[in-house]
């Protein structure tokens, strides 16, 4: 399991809390509510919170799995560089985001959401967390020369039994012939 | 199609019946509310009202379902008392238990939105009433009632100074509303598939929240805000005559007295009540396990980070396949983990593999003195408490003629109690023997070396016994090694000869890549005509969907494959 990243929980409470946000906002402004400016703000705002949080970071340990389709995102958040990196700028900017959400009805779920991910996100920010892009994989591929040179330890070997056990460390599982050999001439 | 049917047919029968009441519940209580008695309600509020009941009946339904499937001590129950009556289907249904959990929290979520939405709109146009102070206005006369002493009010919004968001923080519905919305989101966000498998703890507090959830819930209907008119004003206010003159209401001339309003009791708790006092029991059950005494009777660490547990409890019976949930009070006195049990239910004691690898068992590992190398004394070892065993799928092993056992990884663990409790049923040449299948196969997919070397000690001695006895013909394992390194591929060439393989010790080669499942499908129904082949899958979700797949595509009039899956 490994050490909690808090920052995985808090994107997807963020990304929850955009898409709160952004119906709310629709809502507001569909049915003209009063002060359906505040609506019209939150979709706005909840358009942007999802698209922020949509390309999930990268973890620090383990595999790391991608939202379907997110590549695009990543490529597109990434270029702010340290803006989007910082967990902290992202907590500020939620917190900042969340605020005008509040003077209207529809949108004060959202906010409070927002607000709670804003919190998750400090919390993940002074453990020293921070958002990675999940890029595909370059496939480096090596020069195959293992194959092309002898084996290093020629039979004969010990009985497989005995070797069974160490398989990861051949090096250490190799047999060590008692008798002096040397090549016939 | 009949295979589709067998595998399937019962869960699609049970979420149709269950989409079917809900469909019901949301019809019948819309149509509810479209009736006189509502008629004023309706002048205020419009379609928002029938639009914000209907999903109410619908939430007090599915909070009614969400907590059956997740008492586990009930459903192993249901499932002992079923399984007396040989219905595997019935049990299988049963392991999907946590899908359908899901299944009703989403349901929850959709009702939720839709209620919530209709809400807005609801304080919008109670708002709209109190704002629109004309007295030649309908919704305006309906507002001004209730300002009287001793008179009930049907706009709960009472002065034109305030507005929706201070209502909806001062009452009761609007508090526990916010509260219980907020914990469903939190849930919801924190059991998504990454924070559940992957930091299990923040799932596991977080689903906590259940408590705020079920409290709130009760009392979300306590202000009784929405308000119909009572069957007593309706006599002396008929809306459809009175509607139309409500500048004379209560005045000497006119037929029409000023309508009363009442709202309706909170009915929730009558739903969630039996429900919630299962789950209290349910815990209850729990906490009473985690204070049996159990003994550790022995600790083995295999070199490949496995740490096996050998453990004996007074009264403990298991079945082949089931699994246990193991706390440790010194590691932490709230989380349980499960673990598949690997002993047989032929041995005097209960064992299970713990594969390092987190913080928890990386904890267990510390306490069991898996990091020291002298031997710990048993007064030394750390206490333990056991919840279990509960059945998985696997208990119906013994049920087919033909089984095939699919392993992938440390997904092999259930299987080595189904092949220990073969090899004791047959050295014990146990009477039961026709109970035991004709023919297993069993397939063990795994991407490392490393992982077979505790099971391999297993499959070695039940290599032995066979050829001892001579029985070999009952049981064909196929061990597939799905990725190495040149190193290893070196080692595996040089020794391809050699009779014994050079990974795990056995007669049967390891075999290097992936099976081909079409081909092993088409070899097992012709070797096995006119018989129903049980296909058991512990192994990640993408291996399901293909063996799954196979079983339907392969099942043709006399051979039947019949898939089942392992949850963990």
């Amino acid at each position: 399991m490994g050490k909690i990243e808090w920052a995985m929980w808090a994107n997807e409470q963020a990304l929850a809390a955009g898409l709160i946000l952004l119906t709310g906002g629709i809502v507001g402004v569909s049915g003209q509510f009063r002060g359906w400016q505040f609506a019209a703000y939150a979709i706005a705002a909840g358009a942007f919170v999802c698209l922020l949080e949509y390309p999930r970071s990268k973890r620090a340990k383990g595999t790391s799995v991608e939202r379907p389709g997110q590549y695009c995102f990543t490529v597109c958040v990434k270029a702010f560089g340290p803006l989007t990196r910082n967990y902290y700028v992202r907590a500020f900017l939620h917190a900042a985001i969340c605020v005008p959400g509040g003077f209207m009805l529809a949108t004060v779920l959202g906010c409070v959401c927002l607000g709670i991910a804003s919190l998750i996100y400090f919390g993940a920010a002074v453990r020293g967390e921070h958002w990675e892009p999940i890029l595909p994989r370059k496939d480096v591929r090596k020069p195959e020369d293992s194959t092309r040179k002898p084996p290093q330890n020629p039979p004969p070997r010990p009985p497989p039994d005995v070797r069974r056990k160490n398989v990861n460390d051949l090096e250490a599982a190799a047999y060590d012939n008692p008798f002096s050999t040397t090549a016939d001439e | 199609m009949g295979n589709f049917v067998a595998n399937e047919g019962l869960s699609i029968f049970v979420i149709v019946v269950w989409l079917g009441i809900n469909a019901y519940l949301f019809v019948q209580f819309y149509l509810n509310f479209l009736v006189e008695k509502w008629f004023y309600t309706r002048v205020l509020l419009g379609q928002a009202l029938p639009w914000a009941r209907a999903p109410a009946a619908c939430l007090n339904f599915n909070c009614m379902l969400i907590l059956l499937p997740v008492c586990r001590n009930l459903l192993s129950f249901l499932r002992g008392s079923i399984q007396v009556r040989r219905k595997p289907h019935v049990s299988r249904q049963l392991d999907r238990n946590i899908t359908f959990h899901k299944l009703v929290a989403y349901m929850i979520a959709f009702h939720t939105a839709v209620h919530i939405v209709a809400h807005l709109f609801n304080f919008e146009y109670f708002m709209d009433a109190q704002l629109n102070r004309n007295g030649s206005l309908l919704t305006f006369a309906l507002s001004e009632i209730g300002n009287e002493e001793n008179s009930s009010f049907l706009n709960p919004i009472r002065s034109n100074e305030t507005n929706p968001t201070i209502v909806m923080f001062t009452t009761i519905a609007g508090l526990t509303g916010v509260a219980i919305t907020l914990a469903l989101i939190l849930i919801i966000t924190s059991s998504m598939e990454v924070i559940r498998r992957s930091y299990f703890e923040v799932f596991w507090y977080t689903h906590h929240l259940f408590v705020i959830f079920f409290i709130g819930l009760v009392f979300h209907g306590y202000g009784r805000i929405v308000r119909g008119q009572t069957d007593g004003s309706l006599k002396s206010n008929d809306p459809s005559v009175c509607a139309e003159r409500f500048e004379d209401w209560g005045t000497n001339g006119s037929h029409c007295a000023v309508p009363v309003f009442a709202g309706n009791p909170p009915g929730t708790w009558k739903w969630v009540l039996a429900p919630m006092i299962l789950y209290v029991c349910e815990r209850l059950v729990r906490l009473y396990r985690s204070h049996q005494k159990v003994v550790i009777t022995k600790v083995v660490m295999h070199p490949s980070k496995t740490l096996e547990l050998q453990m004996k409890k007074k009264g403990f019976r298991m079945e082949v396949g089931q699994y246990v949930f193991i706390q440790c009070p010194s590691v932490s006195r709230l989380e349980w983990h499960p673990f598949t049990l690997t002993s047989a239910p032929e041995e005097d004691y209960f064992s299970a593999h713990i594969r390092i690898v987190g913080d928890w068992t990386q904890a267990l590992y510390e306490a069991c003195g898996g990091d020291k190398n002298e031997t710990q004394e048993a007064w030394k070892l750390p206490k333990v408490a056991i919840d279990g065993p509960f059945g998985t799928a696997s208990e119906d092993v013994f049920r087919y003629e033909v089984v095939m056992l699919v392993g992938a990884g440390i997904g092999v663990t259930p299987f080595a109690s189904i092949l220990k409790s073969v090899w004791y049923k047959h050295i014990q040449n146990n009477q039961e023997l026709h109970s035991l299948p004709d023919y297993i196969y069993f397939y063990w997919l795994c991407p490392e070396t490393q992982a077979f070397e505790w099971f391999a000690d297993l499959l070695q001695s039940l290599e032995r016994q066979m050829a001892e006895k001579g029985m070999t013909d009952f049981l064909s394992y196929n061990i597939y090694l799905t990725r190495w390194k040149e190193a290893e591929a070196a080692h595996f060439r040089v020794h391809h000869e050699a009779e014994n393989d050079p990974i795990t010790g056995l007669k049967q080669k390891t075999l290097y890549g992936k099976p081909n499942w079409d081909n092993e499908f088409t070899n097992i129904a012709s070797k096995h005509p006119g018989t129903k082949v049980g296909v058991f899958l512990c192994g990640p979700p993408q291996l399901g969907k293909s063996l799954e797949k196979q079983c339907l595509s392969h099942s043709e009039a006399d051979v039947k494959f019949i898939f089942n899956k392992e949850n963990f």
